[in-house]
């Protein structure tokens, strides 16, 4: 009775939230599930079913494989598991299957790989000190940070009722950031190319840890004010670097670069013909681009500055998936969206001290 | 100020389990041509607000008794009529006379899950986060955390948001009630508790403490001074406010009597289904339900209840103490749900309330209570197909009572509040040390035994032979412990005297 009372009393916070969050997980498990349930399962069923020179082939189901390698492999893990709940979701034919089996695995797969995002988390207050830190518990910001990360609601949202594994992505995210704060250079740059393999949209912040690594890790001194001193370059530092990360793509992309498919996967990977926002738009700048664009069109029709029979109508704003050609201001392409999003990092970066 | 943010913070983790649980599936659903306790509600709305009140309790070509005809006081039959004017507001088809007989849809059951949570953050709610802040003698965080550990007490929320009822509102007005009682705002506090009544007769369970308590007020008062005042000013609240209730159907003789023979059905036996009472228990052993008479059964009954409360509410009377008070709903109410007539698994839950008062003083016992009070209702919430709500939401109460509370760190005779009692016990047998050991043994028994029959339960199918066996093993366990408890419970009462108080200013 004493032990139970050791286990339960206190500094035990951090496994309260954890279990607290977990229930509530648990709770969520009838609600509302997105077309992404049916994304994930088709997935098992095609890792499971299918060799993997079919898997960025298959197109049954219109939601074809396009994450990288590494996250293939993990549904092919999962869905060795998924035979004991539901033979029958492993069916590629089975089109929006989802018996009741069906969605408590699934469901159940994401809070059980949250366990990874809820170790990163207790890995990244590992690296807080709260020297400021009140006497009170809900003062302490490892505390603050805990309840932040593990009950985030955008999080709990998007993984647990739209349904997809983000918690388990982001905790790879932030065991590698805490792996850097704790100037475990290798071991934090390989969980991110690691990461990156599993999901390419990280790509985001790969030049911040590029950038990071290159200073922090290849340049080995300073000078004494703190600023970066050239000649402590080192090349063997940089070269590692480099051998993680070609080896880990080597180990994702082998397979698929020896069957020749590289560019079907990539094309998988980087749609760029599903146009420049998706469905749903992303509060993003091409957004305001796009409305801007739609309300100078009907100005302009308003106005008769434009001609009716060139514009097409509202497929912008109609929710459909491809590409598209502004009507007032100029088309983006691809090229263009990247020359923006390079000024957009290093312009700040070009004006402040290395 | 940061009290208000983590009460706030509390409630409306409280109101997200709630709402969570009530996407899951209700009573009888999809289940015709009876349906469920979900169908009973909408069926009442569908009665009061077409028929006038004169029909509503009487069998008539409109309204068929036998299809969940109202039996319930008045308070309940008005706010289904509230109800169902929001319902036909939004879409009459729900509450349409014969034709909306078991409606089920998505937009129908939002609506539904929606006015328990209104009609709970409007009356209980208030209550629970009112009574934690006026706790006395403790910190702002451990008032913080009673008011989580009574928020997220299961079988509440199971019953009100998963199988289908609104006991929040009687519970509510009792807790309102206990409040005023406790604060000495007597006549708020007896207006709230009437209010109670005529919501579900159910809380009679509750009316003897509450009757005790005052008369004892008022004796302390002096009868022939303040006293008599306060009784007459009491006497004048109670029956001014069921005047109240009852007002249409005081017109008619026949009307008042109709309603009372649909609130008490003494026609039906001693009890029905599987509960976790004495009788239940006893008839596994022999089936006094065929042998004795049916006036006998009823007198049995009546003098098993009233003799295990008597002393107790006698105690009560002559020492009139609010921590007295908390003690006696709950033995009063136990002894009720033990050996009453007609009880209802559901009852426990006029049990629970008390026992979530006196969470901080016993937290040990009264969190054990309330998880075997939770696994009494087992049959019920299985057969609603509420299994994994249950679990998550035990674990979720146990969780934070364990870490609120420190449970198991308070297991010493000081702690179980039976310092005196072993200390009277100690004057015959002076080796009697160990019984936190046995209430510790005790517990471990306890929810093994729960666990592994929960596990049966869900996993194995019941033998030909005996297709109950499941619910009537979960009943007679659980009669065993509340029978424990009602003892433990007694004992408190009685052995709290003036001894323990000055016991506790000496250390």
């Amino acid at each position: 009775m004493a032990a139970l009372g050791a286990a339960t009393g206190g500094g035990s916070w951090f496994s309260a939230l954890a279990l607290g969050v977990t229930l509530l997980k648990c709770l969520l498990i009838p609600t509302y599930r997105s077309t992404d349930f049916e994304v994930h399962r088709n997935w098992l069923a095609i890792t499971h079913s299918l060799p993997i020179s079919q898997w960025y082939y298959e197109a049954t189901s219109e939601w074809t494989l396009d994450y990288p390698p590494f996250f293939a492999w993990f549904e092919y893990a999962l869905s060795h598991v998924a035979r004991y709940f539901d033979q029958e979701m492993l069916n590629v034919r089975n089109l929006n299957y989802s018996s009741s089996r069906t969605l408590l695995f699934q469901r159940f797969s994401v809070i059980f790989t949250d366990t990874l995002f809820v170790y990163a988390v207790h890995e990244c207050c590992k690296c807080i000190d709260g020297k400021k830190a009140g006497k009170e518990l809900t003062e302490k910001p490892k505390f603050i940070l805990s309840v932040l990360l593990l009950w985030n609601f955008g999080l709990l949202i998007v993984d647990h009722i739209h349904f997809q594994y983000n918690g388990f992505l982001s905790g790879l995210m932030l065991l590698s950031i805490a792996r850097l704060f704790q100037k475990r250079h290798m071991e934090g740059a390989f969980l991110f190319a690691v990461l990156l393999h599993f999901k390419h949209i990280y790509l985001y912040v790969a030049p911040a840890y590029g950038v990071y690594l290159l200073r922090s890790y290849c340049f080995t001194a300073n000078k004494p004010d703190g600023s970066i001193r050239w000649n402590s370059f080192s090349f063997l530092r940089l070269i590692s670097l480099g051998l993680i990360v070609f080896l880990v793509s080597a180990l994702s992309l082998g397979p698929f670069l020896a069957l020749n498919q590289l560019p079907q996967v990539f094309s998988r990977l980087f749609p760029f013909k599903r146009g420049l926002c998706h469905a749903y738009w992303a509060p993003n700048f091409w957004a305001l681009y796009s409305a801007l664009d739609k309300v100078l069109s009907i100005i302009g029709l308003e106005l008769k500055l434009l001609d009716p029979s060139k514009i097409p109508r509202a497929s912008m704003t109609s929710g459909l998936v491809q590409q598209f050609q502004h009507t007032v201001l100029p088309s983006v392409t691809p090229l263009a969206t990247l020359i923006c999003t390079l000024i957009a990092i290093l312009g700040p970066e070009a004006f402040s001290d290395v | 100020m940061e009290k208000c943010y983590l009460m706030t913070a509390v409630v409306l983790l409280g109101l997200t389990v709630r709402w969570t649980v009530s996407l899951n599936s209700y009573s009888g659903a999809g289940k015709p041509p009876m349906f469920g306790d979900y169908e009973a509600q909408r069926h009442w709305q569908e009665i009061t607000i077409n028929l006038p009140i004169k029909q509503w309790y009487f069998n008539g070509s409109d309204n068929n008794l036998q299809y969940w005809g109202l039996d319930y006081p008045p308070l309940t039959a008005y706010h289904s009529l509230l109800c169902a004017y929001v319902a036909k507001f939004i879409n009459p088809d729900w509450i349409a006379l014969h034709t909306s007989r078991g409606y089920e849809s998505q937009a129908h059951k939002l609506f539904m899950r929606a006015t328990v949570l209104i009609a709970d953050l409007l009356i209980y709610i208030p209550a629970v986060v009112l009574y934690c802040s006026c706790l006395k003698e403790i910190s702002t965080k451990k008032k913080i955390a009673n008011a989580l550990c009574i928020l997220l007490y299961p079988g509440l929320i199971l019953i009100d948001y998963g199988h289908f009822q609104y006991n929040s509102v009687s519970l509510g007005f009792a807790l309102w009630g206990v409040l005023g009682v406790s604060y000495d705002w007597d006549l708020l506090g007896s207006l709230a508790f009437c209010l109670a009544i005529n919501y579900k007769q159910m809380e009679l369970y509750h009316s003897l403490p509450f009757f005790c308590f005052l008369l004892g007020k008022c004796f302390k008062k002096g009868l022939k001074g303040k006293g008599l005042v306060l009784l007459i000013k009491l006497a004048c609240t109670v029956v001014a406010s069921f005047i109240l209730c009852w007002l249409p159907f005081f017109t008619e003789r026949e009307q008042t009597l109709q309603v009372l023979r649909r609130l008490f059905p003494v026609d039906r036996g001693l009890f029905e289904d599987k509960v976790a009472n004495i009788w239940c228990t006893f008839s596994v052993f022999l089936k006094i339900r065929d042998i004795l008479p049916h006036h006998i059964q009823i007198m049995i009954s009546f003098c098993f209840t009233f003799l295990s409360l008597l002393p107790a509410c006698i105690k009560l009377t002559l020492h009139p103490s609010p921590k007295g008070f908390k003690f006696t709903l709950v033995s009063c109410a136990l002894s009720f749900f033990l050996f009453s007539f007609q009880v209802h698994e559901k009852s426990i839950l006029l049990v629970s309330l008390p026992v979530c008062l006196v969470l901080r003083e016993i937290p040990f016992m009264s969190t054990w209570f309330l998880l075997v009070s939770t696994f009494s209702m087992l049959p019920l919430l299985l057969k609603d197909e509420l299994l994994m709500p249950s679990v998550v939401t035990v674990m979720a109460f146990f969780i934070a009572c364990a870490t609120s509370f420190s449970i198991f760190e308070k297991t010493s005779e000081e702690d179980l509040q039976l310092k005196s009692f072993s200390i009277s016990v100690r004057k015959y047998f002076p080796c009697f040390t160990f019984l936190p050991r046995i209430i510790q043994h005790l517990f471990l028994i306890s929810v093994i035994t729960m666990v592994l029959l929960t596990l049966m339960a869900v996993t194995l199918d019941p033998p030909q032979k005996l297709p109950d066996l499941f619910s009537v093993l979960v009943c007679f366990v659980s009669c065993l412990n509340f029978l424990f408890f009602l003892v433990y419970f007694n004992i408190i009462i009685m052995w709290d005297s003036k001894n323990g108080r000055n016991q506790k200013k000496i250390n």
